[in-house]
């Protein structure tokens, strides 16, 4: 009897990419503990491809295991292809969530972009998946799907 | 990960059943099973087992017998007041307005948020920084068409034990009603109901080694208020349906003996619960207890754990058979943080991270070397993992 399936419970107990990366091209910071949750993701890449990612989360068991799952995503993808990593992909890869706990997997997802954002930023790039997105959104409920 | 030992440390959620309670329980499911209100002799040794298990509740708080009538629960006896109170009063012409705390039991809240809806008006107080709610607070609510007082005993998540003694005497001065759910204060404190001036009092009998589904209400000789359950005749014409007669039996019993062991009940779970926040201040950097430690709930210790989350808390505990609640928004279904916490002044980054440990009398020494060993590791692992600590701050 558990409150998560056991991938999620997987993704938590033995998180996969926690750290920082010391000279990564892009961070994205998404929440804030005031709401009980807020996630680090840090990315390297090489040649459009991201070639490594790390994150760092304070939340609850849901919002470790998504951003645990999301940085696996993201790993080994292009830049364009890591955009397409959708919450309700990330969910879809955990096996499931708590209704409650799906903003959780919107946080991963924008954290990942906001990562991605300061990539492009920071070398003049533009990514048709980042077309419309703000870093700095924060309703973390917006484009929630179950 | 599979692990056999398991230390329950939420006491303040549930308790288990003890064995002698539940040794005067099971006749009560097979051959005595007769219905308390029928004439014939099963029927009337029904009867005798519910009169024994009212005198043996009224004698842990020092009430008569006939004042206590027994509920489905704590939450039904703080309905029972709030709505039967609310409508006698109303219909008499005395006011509408009820005065209670912003750190109450649900029970109570969203009652009184239902009487609002419906045409009372409610004051929450505040409370000062370690929960206590001040008579002098209490004396500058009160209205001419106050009704009824209603502030709880001990809080259940900070464990602060309320002046009850003081606030009734502040409610008797204006000749207004004084109820206390005390379903965390009974059995964990000493009670005395008339010398105190509580004229209702809600009881549960699962938070003191007794059956769920079984509670009651105290209400002082005198006092009249209309029935909350209609039907029957039971409990006195005021609480209509078939006694819940093992849960009554068991309850009696619980009471019996949380009389008997009361003062060793409170230095064990006083002294275990210190031993508890002594290691835990001893090994864990950056936590805050909340509370006041002077008049506290003998079992409880709610401890915020900075730059971490509760529910991750909860989890990684439970994966080691350890067994606590958290005052987390996340680990909610509303997904609201704790409004006790809030109530107290905590911040919300904080209140996200707050464990309530609550022992008991099944608690020991061993148990919390334990729980030491676990929790430290589980602290660290999640600062490890998460994106706030002690050097950025928050």
């Amino acid at each position: 009897m558990g409150l998560y399936n056991d991938t999620v419970m997987d993704h938590f107990m033995n998180p996969r990419n926690v750290g920082e990366i010391e000279d990564a091209d892009g961070t994205g910071v998404y929440g804030s503990p005031v709401c009980g949750d807020m996630m680090q993701v840090q990315i390297k890449v090489k040649d459009d491809i991201i070639t490594d990612a790390k994150f760092k989360t304070f939340g609850c068991g849901s919002a470790i295991a998504s951003s645990s799952m999301a940085t696996t995503m993201i790993i080994g993808k292009s830049v364009e292809d890591a955009l397409e990593v959708s919450n309700k992909k990330i969910i879809d890869e955990l096996g499931g969530l708590p209704a409650v706990k799906v903003h959780c997997s919107v946080l991963a997802d924008h954290a990942i972009k906001s990562a991605i954002y300061d990539y492009a930023q920071k070398n003049n790039k533009t990514y048709k998946g980042l077309e419309g997105f703000d870093p700095n959104e924060d309703d973390d409920d917006e484009g929630a799907t179950e | 990960m599979s692990q056999t030992r398991r230390v329950y440390l939420d006491y303040s959620a549930t308790t288990p059943v003890k064995e002698e309670v539940l040794k005067e329980m099971i006749p009560y499911y097979t051959e005595k099973f007769g219905n308390p209100s029928s004439l014939y002799t099963i029927g009337l040794e029904s009867k005798a087992a519910i009169d024994k298990a009212r005198a043996q509740v009224a004698g842990l708080i020092n009430a008569d017998p006939a004042e206590v009538y027994f509920t489905g629960g704590g939450s039904e006896a703080d309905n029972w007041t709030l709505f039967s109170v609310a409508n006698a009063m109303k219909t008499k012409g005395k006011g509408n307005h009820i005065i209670t705390s912003k750190i109450e039991h649900h029970a109570v809240l969203h009652s009184c948020q239902f009487l609002e809806k419906n045409g009372f008006e409610v004051t929450y107080l505040d409370c000062e920084k370690d929960g206590t709610i001040t008579p002098e607070s209490l004396e500058a609510a009160i209205r001419p068409d106050t009704i009824l007082v209603s502030i709880m005993f001990i809080n259940n998540e900070i464990g602060t034990i309320e002046p009850v003694e003081a606030l009734a005497k502040v409610a008797h001065d204006h000749g207004i009603l004084f109820h206390t759910d005390a379903v965390q204060a009974l059995g964990n404190t000493h009670i005395e109901v008339k010398k105190m001036g509580i004229d209702m009092m809600s009881m549960s009998s699962h938070k003191i080694y007794g059956p769920k589904g079984e509670g009651a209400l105290y209400m002082r000789k005198g006092i009249k208020i209309p029935s909350f359950i209609h039907g029957g005749a039971q409990e006195m014409g005021k609480r209509a349906g078939t006694e819940n007669l093992p849960g009554i039996v068991g309850f009696g019993k619980a009471a019996e003996l949380a009389g008997e062991n009361l003062d060793k009940h409170i230095k064990h779970c006083t002294d275990i619960r210190n031993y508890l926040l002594d290691q835990i201040k001893k090994n864990i950097p950056d936590v805050v207890v909340n509370g006041n430690m002077e008049h506290r709930h003998p079992g409880n210790a709610n401890v915020t754990f900075e730059y971490i989350e509760g529910e991750s808390i909860l989890l990684l505990l439970d994966s080691f058979g350890i067994a606590v609640s958290t005052g987390s928004a996340c680990s909610s279904k509303s997904l609201k943080p704790s409004h006790v916490l809030a109530a107290i002044g905590v911040p919300d980054e904080m209140i996200h991270g707050t464990i309530r440990f609550t022992v008991g009398d099944f608690t020991t020494k061993e148990d919390i070397d334990y729980v030491i060993d676990c929790l430290t590791k589980v602290v660290s692992r999640l600062r490890e993992i998460s994106s706030v600590n002690s050097k950025k701050g928050w």
